[in-house]
């Protein structure tokens, strides 16, 4: 049987009962990769659970850069009795199966094609440790450890990684070194190592750094100078908050004093956290809260307040799999509509779509520019994947000299050299008025906010025409938008002549790369386009205008962010081909791959059945 | 409601506040109200409280959620920043607000619609957060502005214009913000200027939630016979428990009272809260015994006012999570961003 070998390029998947201290043993395996210099992006697959179901970690090792999921398994370490059927299944042929020996396996015929490992996990554990915690959390050190010993791994890295983790814990330093030790000399004492696949010391992965999109973010909203946070605990953005109050907890207190220069609320519910932040924006905070679909939905009736009203609110969205409670601890990029289109009446929101932790921290920051600047929600569409998950990223940056946009505020003195000031009158043409902040003048300045339909002076009023002003004026005000987002990048080595372009955008960006990669290596050429913000810059159409058939890559059913583009920039639907995956994972490279390959065959386009042409949709088989 | 505009003309010796400003500095817009709404009475005693306690009417800020109560805010300090917002949210707005502004008074201004039905959750919250505002809730037991329906504070029993009787529990907003641990805690009604202006005095003074029920009779829709919140009953069902006497800081305390017949509440700004005991056994300071007598009265029919609760000790929400002096609103760069280095150090610390 052939095994599969590689260096530096493999995908191993971890499967374990949620619950038994598994995260942080494989957390220590990916990272030891990325210490050697080598790019990983590592995933929890995990249930809505505490202690018991099946979760899986999977990681993605990659000397080339490519941290999409790919698809496939080549080496899976089979902890979980409750789930082995299916995992060893996914094995790829010529793959690897780590397995705990101590007694033996209920399955039915032994698969041939995978080279199986058995390592008396429990048992060497059952020896070596009295306490039965002890014996359950170093199991999975210890299969670590032979891991290293397998894949010939730098071990002093393993063990300098155990130091820093246990940084205030000394003395559990020692026996997580010596269950390492375990593994590593029990693997080297009964197998060949290295397999046919190892990691070697590179430079690949450069100065990047490894890290979550929800810290990343939680950082972008402290250096933008946010000081009011109300959220509701929601998955998968739970972990945004609690960065952005550990990061405030070290870098923002009064050096003095010890008090604190933020405010964090945890909300009674998603109306409320979202109320808190239009009360804070309205005062003149920067303020923000985090949720996933369930907590837009409740929010929605505030942000067509904040829109109307014209207040600068932040939000990030931490997307998971819908409708209702959906697939609470899965991926998707389906509350693109909701958010965009949130709350009743004429309504829409600036999105942005960060494609990895980098660009998170990045636009959390001009978030906050842009809502003040433009006096209206953003909002930012991450996702499960991004959120939860660590990714090999560039480093963060800031220029030092950088100022923040507070946007158009009338201070006590432009207010008393104002003539006829009204708070919602555009005097510049960009369909943006100027504010005050309550308590800022004695006698100017104050007005009424609210969201009843209101004049240019915000006097309450039903009359049609000067709504009728104020709504256009709001799509005027859209349109200044459209020019201050972030743009979208033409990415790729082959660019311009293609008849067929691909627009993808946030977390499938990477997998689409990959696949866009495969295809050129077999002569299909595509253009491409990475969006980053709604509304869509002139740039978009162009692109759509300049290419016969536009494969728009999304993870959803309903092709949201297709629908996004025919509606904001009116455009003939034919030409933009849905592909679609929507199974809660991240969409695989393969995927992408076959699906573009499968609607480009000779033939393809006939018989699609119902609804929007699609190249290929739903999920791939389970791996 | 009157189609008059409001004149701009005052009596040249209307008596001037501390600030040098007139109760007219204090008013705001015509009311819309039908004539006779107990709102536009609370209205009149904000405007004149304000102006006796010569506060600068630039920094205050009034929020309000849906109903005829909230339309209020429009009607009264025209020079304060008002925030009209959504059905029951007023509490999370005020929130937000102050935790960006330490530094202004908040003025709260809600119904029973908006309190005790679709807002009641915030509410409740508000006032277990400690929020430092005022917030007054114009009580009528009906939804006014839909014309009529009974609301969560209509008593049981009690009947609507059109004859529906109230089958249900009615929600005692005061038993429930001394429950909640509100600092302060009263209830007055609109027709009883000489309970309810010290009573706000004292509530604006007042460091921490100070929640007023006030019972403002629905002259279009709840004042009939079968009503509770009529005129007439409340009139004749009201039962003081006290009558709050307030002695701003800077003012001299020259009456004398007699120790057994007050209570005296010194508030945290040093201003003085005089109760003159109406009633011997009550103890506004006492929590439990204020929940026992609330209970005590309503089992006889009867409608207590006052200021049925009263706390200045309970720190405040900026005090209980411990933010900086200055306002976070007025926090730049500079105090606010944590610099490249600090940024490099992070960057280092993910490799």
């Amino acid at each position: 049987m052939p095994e599969l070998a590689s260096i530096n390029e493999f995908v191993i998947k971890f499967a374990n009962v949620n619950g038994t201290g598994s995260a942080s043993a494989n957390g220590l395996f990916a990272k030891s990769v990325f210490r050697m210099g080598v790019p990983v992006s590592p995933r929890n697959i995990f249930p809505s659970n505490i202690q018991g179901l099946p979760t899986w970690y999977e990681v993605r090792v990659s000397e080339s850069g490519h941290l999409g999921r790919r698809g496939g398994v080549d080496i899976m370490v089979a902890m979980n009795p409750q789930s082995f059927q299916e995992d060893y299944e996914s094995v790829l042929p010529g793959g690897y199966l780590l397995y705990d020996s101590t007694k033996p396996l209920d399955t039915g015929p032994l698969r041939k094609d995978i080279r199986w490992i058995g390592i008396p996990l429990t048992r060497i554990c059952l020896a070596e440790y009295a306490d039965p915690k002890q014996r359950q959390l170093f199991k999975n050190i210890v299969y670590v450890g032979a891991l290293a010993a397998l894949l010939d791994m730098e071990f002093e890295g393993l063990t300098g990684l155990v130091g820093d983790q246990f940084k205030g814990k000394e003395k559990l330093i020692a026996p997580n070194v010596h269950a390492l030790e375990l593994g590593y000399q029990y693997a080297h004492e009964h197998f060949e190592c290295p397999i046919g696949i190892t990691v070697r010391r590179s430079d690949a992965a450069g100065d990047r750094i490894l890290v979550d999109g929800n810290s990343a973010a939680a950082l972008g909203a402290v250096y933008a100078g946010a000081t009011v946070a109300a959220w509701y605990p929601i998955t998968p953005s739970t972990s945004l908050v609690d960065a952005f109050s550990s990061y405030c907890e070290r870098l923002r207190l009064d050096p003095g004093t010890g008090q604190k220069k933020f405010a964090i609320v945890q909300a009674e519910d998603e109306l409320a956290a979202m109320g808190v932040v239009i009360g804070a924006a309205w005062n003149g905070a920067r303020s923000f809260t985090a949720t996933s679909g369930p907590g837009v939905s409740l929010m929605s009736e505030f942000l067509g307040l904040a829109y109307f009203a014209e207040i600068p609110v932040v939000l990030f969205d931490i997307q998971r799999g819908g409708p209702s409670t959906g697939m609470p601890t899965r991926t998707q990029q389906a509350d693109l509509l909701a958010a965009a289109y949130a709350s009743h009446g004429d309504t829409r929101h600036v999105l942005l779509f960060p494609e990895d932790p980098h660009e998170a921290f990045e636009f959390a920051a001009q978030a906050f520019d842009l809502a003040e600047r433009l006096q209206t929600p953003v909002i930012m569409m991450s996702d499960l994947d991004l959120g939860m998950n660590d990714w090999t990223t560039r480093p963060f940056e800031w220029d030092p000299e950088r100022v923040y946009d507070r946007g158009k505020v009338l201070d006590a003195e432009a207010l008393e050299k104002a003539a006829d000031w009204g708070r919602y009158l555009d005097v510049d043409g960009d369909g943006i008025g100027y504010r005050t902040y309550p308590g800022t003048h004695p006698e100017k300045g104050a007005y009424f906010v609210r969201g009843t339909s209101h004049n240019e002076y915000a006097r309450y009023t039903e009359a049609g025409e000067p709504y009728v002003r104020v709504m256009n004026r709001l799509l005027e005000k859209f349109e200044t938008a459209r020019e201050l987002v972030p743009n979208p990048l033409v990415e790729g080595s082959t660019q311009g002549d293609s008849l067929q372009g691909v627009l993808y955008f946030g977390t499938t960006s990477a997998s689409v790369r990959e696949a866009l990669e495969s295809l050129q290596a077999e002569g299909v050429e595509l253009d491409t386009m990475r969006l980053r913000a709604f509304p869509f810059s002139k740039e978009v159409r162009a692109f759509i205008e300049r290419h016969r058939t536009v494969f728009v890559v999304e993870m959803n059913r309903d092709a949201q962010l297709r629908s996004l583009i025919v509606n904001d920039l009116e455009i003939d639907p034919a030409k933009l081909v849905p592909v679609l995956h929507y199974d809660g994972l991240p969409v695989t490279s393969r995927f992408i791959h076959d699906s573009i390959t499968g609607h480009l065959a000779p033939g393809a386009r006939a018989g699609r059945g119902r609804g929007p042409q699609r190249a290929l949709t739903g999920s791939e088989k389970s791996e | 409601m009157s189609y008059i505009t409001k004149p701009r003309f005052a009596h040249p010796h209307l008596p001037v506040n501390a600030l040098g400003l007139t109760r007219r500095d204090y008013e705001g817009a015509m009311s819309t109200l039908c004539a006779g709404c107990g709102h536009d009475s609370i209205s009149a005693a904000i405007i004149q409280a304000c102006a006796e306690v010569s506060m600068p009417p630039h920094r205050v800020a009034k929020l309000s959620g849906i109903g005829c109560s909230s339309k209020t805010p429009t009607y009264f300090l025209s020079k304060s920043h008002g925030f009209n917002s959504v059905h029951g949210r007023m509490p999370s707005i005020a929130t937000g607000a102050n935790l960006a502004n330490r530094d202004l008074a908040y003025i709260g201004i809600s119904g029973d619609g908006d309190t005790a039905s679709i807002g009641l959750g915030q509410f409740c919250h508000a006032v277990r957060r400690q929020l430092n505002m005022m917030y007054i809730v114009e009580n009528n037991g009906t939804y006014g502005l839909t014309k009529g329906q009974l609301s969560a504070t209509a008593d049981h029993g009690a009947r609507s214009k059109v004859g529906e009787v109230n089958l249900y529990e009615a929600i005692d907003l005061v038993s429930l913000a001394v429950q909640l641990g509100a600092s302060f805690v009263g209830r007055s009604f609109s027709g009883d200027k000489e309970q309810l202006v010290p009573m706000i005095k004292a509530a604006l003074s007042h460091d921490g939630f100070a929640f007023i029920d006030v019972i403002s009779p629905c002259v279009t829709f709840n004042n009939h016979v079968g009503s509770t919140k009529s005129f007439e009953y409340v009139r004749e069902h009201n039962l003081a428990l006290n009558k709050p006497d307030f002695v701003p800081v800077r003012d001299e305390i020259t009456a004398s009272y007699e120790p057994d017949s007050t209570h005296e509440v010194t508030l945290h700004d040093g201003s003085v809260v005089h109760l003159h005991k109406l009633s011997e056994e009550f103890d506004p300071t006492d929590r439990v015994a204020v929940l026992n007598t609330l209970q005590e009265h309503e089992r006889r029919g009867e409608i207590p006012t006052g200021i049925v609760y009263i706390n200045p000790e309970m720190p405040e929400l900026h005090e209980i999570i411990q933010t900086v002096e200055q306002p976070l609103n007025s926090l730049t760069e500079k105090d606010l961003c944590p610099g490249i280095d600090a940024l490099e150090a992070i960057n280092a610390s993910l490799r």
